[in-house]
């Protein structure tokens, strides 16, 4: 039943007519909101392929290095060159609001002042694959980086489109029609209320008329 | 201050520890979803998993997705790519549209 179960009054009338003016207003801001979201999220979802297309590539070819690297030494030696690393990266988070959406931002600090201090071995006893290797994967990371805050913002911005588009569906297909059903119920319920009272009265007025000039003795 | 992750089977991932992410060896699903927890409660915000063992624990990973961190990102290991990753990004979509509208196929 779409109608809503509340007392035919005028005061009730009131009280909804503010309710779907607000359910209305909500209605458009939501959907503006999620227009927006929308648009954002597409343009991120395209950028997220193509990084990821591109990280992919790139960690393939590191891998790539890396089993020439483990072809031509031993296991041990490799073990021995990556086994204390020299550079440590690590995060600072910001967060970016788009559309009430926090979005996070990452920025990279590295331990040694030159970032790209990354071979944590001698260059004598290692196969220059290995270095190859390591110096793909470091080509790599700032875009791995980007990936990691595009992904998750679209993770998150996927989430909240979704809420945004279900309350969206809820006012647009339930609440605003059982607001107007209910309103149009409530009038017409008072319109007739409105004429059963006239016809009464005419009635009544009749019926004093007829007893004031003894109509019905003529 | 935030560090950095990489999970996985050690040949896919070792080649990281040089660049600076720490790294955790895993093989079993149950032991990486222990890891995994560990990770999360250790102060890591962007944790690289190999395609490989996220399928594994798919499950577990989809929990994470829609806090603000950890961002928790599939990476291709040594045994090649699984398209898992991109599945993800279909699937954001699908959450979000209803529809994969951007898929190439």
């Amino acid at each position: 039943m779409a109608k809503l179960n509340v007392n035919p009054t005028r005061m009730e009338l009131t009280n909804l007519n503010k309710k779907l003016k607000t359910a209305r207003r909500g209605h458009k801001l939501l959907k503006d909101k999620r227009d927006e979201l929308m648009r954002q999220f597409i343009e991120l979802v395209r950028e997220n392929k193509e990084l990821r297309r591109q990280v992919e590539q790139g960690i393939a070819q590191a891998n790539a290095h890396m089993s020439v690297a483990r072809s031509v030494m031993s296991d041990e030696s490799i073990d021995i060159a990556l086994m204390i690393p020299m550079q440590e990266m690590s995060l600072e988070i910001t967060e970016k609001n788009v559309m009430s959406v926090m979005i996070p931002v990452y920025e990279s600090k590295f331990r040694t002042a030159d970032e790209n201090d990354i071979y944590s071995y001698g260059f004598a006893f290692t196969s220059c694959d290995l270095d190859d290797a390591v110096k793909s994967l470091s080509d790599i990371m700032p875009l791995m980086l980007r990936l990691a805050e595009v992904e998750k913002s679209c993770q998150l911005m996927a989430s909240e489109i979704e809420k945004t588009r279900r309350r969206v569906n809820a006012l647009e297909h339930v609440m605003i029609p059982q607001y107007e059903e209910t309103i149009k119920y409530i009038k017409m319920k008072l319109d007739e209320n409105e004429r059963g009272t006239i016809t009464r009265l005419m009635k009544v007025k009749d019926m004093m008329l007829a007893e004031a000039h003894n109509y019905d003795q003529k | 201050m935030y560090k950095i992750a990489v999970m996985g089977d050690k040949d896919s991932i070792y080649g990281f520890a040089s660049i600076g992410l720490d790294i955790f060896p895993v093989y079993e699903p149950q032991v990486a979803i222990k890891t995994l927890r560990r990770i999360v409660d250790g102060g890591y915000a962007v944790i690289y998993i190999t395609e490989q063992l996220a399928t594994q624990i798919e499950s577990e990973l989809d929990r994470y997705r829609s806090l603000p961190t950890p961002a928790i990102i599939p990476i291709p290991g040594v045994v090649g790519n699984t398209g898992l990753g991109m599945r993800n990004v279909s699937k954001s979509v699908e959450q979000a549209v209803g529809s994969d509208i951007l898929s190439d196929a």
